[in-house]
């Protein structure tokens, strides 16, 4: 399923800081990553990752160094900073804000959740 | 599993994929050696689930997203990197780090010494405000900058000493002839020869700069590029220098101490000096980094040029109006046709010599065209009466420079033209305005060496 561009964007942040919580990572494993989490129904565009990551960068929430992989190509890691941690917790304050908001319309509603409600995808990362 | 053959194709596509990327301006080396990790792993994840090498580099390259749309988002993320930024001293690879680190303390060094070089007659009792020193400094100007900017360029291009002793024996002849004269007190041979020997000089700055390759038309070609750059930068530090006087003077002032005795004797001739040297340091540094001023003011003034003066033509002819024959008007000529000249050099240094006539072409011509015969209006009133005046070394000056010009234009509008009607190479144009360079040069030697004894050192 499509999910919409303007979500993509807005969940980008949380769900990139998120999984550098988890532990410290680098483009593509962040990208599989968050495949896995959603059961594929999240897709970036791959490139698209970079730019959000230089972003972060750039605000100080991650930070980044070139490390010589296995495969012996150099590769740049991601760590999440104190100040990164900081930003996920605002994030997810905000984000339960809007899913329990969500949650209490679509009960009054009495519409059945179907599997693959976009608002179930963009909990993804308060899970992670 | 991979064969060999496709692996090298792999390698190839990735290194053609790279090079695509890397042309972008907003995506920088160090994000395509990121992507590029990104995408073989992406391809080695792909072949190990059955893909074929060349099949697993396509898909990868489509989940990669589209180029355009890829470089749009880090123009966003890093727009400064769409502004071309001067970076004096490149923060990377080790080698040229160093190289531009000695140049830049070469410059500084020379900054400074060209400072002290200025003041040096001070200690003589030779003051540039004074009267007496005032004349001397006139005329000797240039030799004190100019031979250490020749020595700048003569390090950099690390000239032979065959070249370096003939520029030695211009400098200290231009030296012999601005002092052994006996000037009349403010004789016009004196103000000509403070005129036209930085002319004259320049040339031989031209020589180190183009290193061995004065002798082609591209080496002078880039000395007129680097001219009218250094004219720019050093127009663009002097305004910042007078607002930084400005202030000084103001917040001085303030506690009650006039700093003008110290901005006279000081500031300004050091300033000024100093600035040509750190001037032409930036404009070496920056020639293939950010965009040349001079051709951008051209396409500017050129039609704004053409229009005026062929709005002049069409009004003098209309009314009747013959040129008013006043002292000062040969002068005023002499200096529209630099303008038109400098115009037309500017345009020519930034042309692309293979592109097709264009309609900037066209514009070029007119303003040649109208500007020689607003010279020829000019010319021929003055023609008229030139004997009544006499011929004092100001106007035989003034006439020789406005031949001089009138010669490089008139064969400059012939070539434009063929090249527009495609009897003619552009090559010609440029060739014409680079070989021209040393008759300046040598007109300005004439006006200094002959122009004082002929005319009694008036």
């Amino acid at each position: 399923m499509e999910i919409n561009k303007d979500l993509i964007a807005a969940s980008s942040t949380p769900i990139v800081l998120a999984i550098l919580a988890e532990e410290d990572s680098y483009g593509y494993a962040i990208i599989k990553r968050v495949r896995e989490l959603s059961g594929g129904r999240m897709e970036w565009t791959d490139g698209m990752l970079y730019p959000v990551l230089h972003r972060l960068e750039r605000l100080g929430h991650i930070e980044a160094r070139w490390e010589v992989a296995e495969s012996g190509r150099s590769r740049k890691y991601y760590r999440i900073t104190p100040g990164g941690r900081a930003q996920l917790a605002e994030e997810r304050r905000q984000w339960q804000a809007v899913d329990s908001t969500l949650r209490g319309i679509w009960q009054a509603l009495f519409l059945p959740v179907p599997a693959s409600h976009p608002a179930s995808a963009a909990q993804l990362p308060q899970g992670a | 599993m991979a064969t060999p053959g496709d692996a090298v194709s792999v390698e190839e596509q990735i290194a053609r994929w790279r090079s695509y990327l890397g042309r972008r301006q907003a995506i920088h080396s160090v994000d395509v050696a990121e992507l590029e990790d990104h995408l073989r792993e992406q391809i080695a994840v792909l072949a190990d689930a059955g893909l074929a090498p060349d099949e697993a580099f396509l898909v990868a390259v489509k989940r990669m997203g589209k180029l355009d749309d890829l470089s749009r988002e880090f123009a966003r993320e890093h727009s400064e990197r769409l502004w071309k930024q001067l970076v004096v001293v490149p923060s990377d690879s080790g080698e040229a780090r160093a190289r531009a680190r000695t140049d830049a303390v070469v410059v500084f060094c020379l900054a400074v010494a060209v400072a002290v070089f200025i003041k040096v007659p001070a200690l003589f009792g030779i003051q540039w405000d004074q009267e007496a020193g005032f004349y001397f400094y006139a005329r000797n100007l240039s030799l004190f900058v100019l031979p250490l900017l020749t020595g700048y360029f003569a390090w950099k291009r690390r000239l032979d000493t065959k070249t370096l002793r003939w520029l030695a024996v211009a400098f200290v002849a231009a030296g012999v002839f601005a002092n052994v004269y006996p000037f009349g007190p403010g004789g016009y041979t004196e103000a000509l020869t403070a005129l036209h020997l930085p002319i004259a000089l320049w040339l031989v700055v031209g020589i180190a700069y183009a290193g061995g390759r004065w002798s082609q038309v591209g080496g002078r070609m880039d000395f007129i590029r680097f001219s009218g750059e250094l004219f720019i930068y050093y127009v663009l530090i002097a305004l910042g220098g007078a607002v930084l006087l400005a202030f000084m003077r103001m917040i001085f002032q303030a506690i009650g101490i006039d700093i003008e005795p110290f901005f006279q004797s000081w500031l300004l001739p050091c300033g000024a000096v100093g600035a040509v040297m750190v001037a032409s340091w930036l404009v070496e540094a920056k020639q293939s980094v950010i965009e040349n001023m001079a051709p951008v003011l051209t396409r500017l003034f050129s039609p704004l040029f053409a229009a005026v003066l062929v709005v002049f033509l069409g009004t003098s002819l209309w009314t009747g109006r013959g040129v008013d024959i006043e002292r000062e008007v040969l002068i005023a000529f002499d200096l529209l046709l630099v303008v038109v000249l400098g115009l037309l050099l500017y345009s020519v240094s930034a042309r692309d010599p293979q592109s097709p006539p264009g309609v900037f072409d066209v514009v070029q011509v007119v303003l040649v065209v109208s500007a020689l015969l607003a010279d020829a209006v000019a010319l021929w009133a003055i023609a008229a009466r030139i004997t009544e005046f006499g011929f004092t070394p100001n106007r035989v000056a003034a006439l020789g420079e406005n031949v001089i010009l009138l010669v490089n234009l008139a064969w400059s509008a012939v070539l434009y033209i063929r090249f527009l009607r495609g009897r003619g190479s552009f090559t010609g144009l440029e060739r014409w305005q680079t070989n021209y360079l040393p008759v300046y040069a040598v007109w300005a030697a004439i006006v200094v060496i002959v122009f004082p004894p002929v005319f009694g050192y008036v």
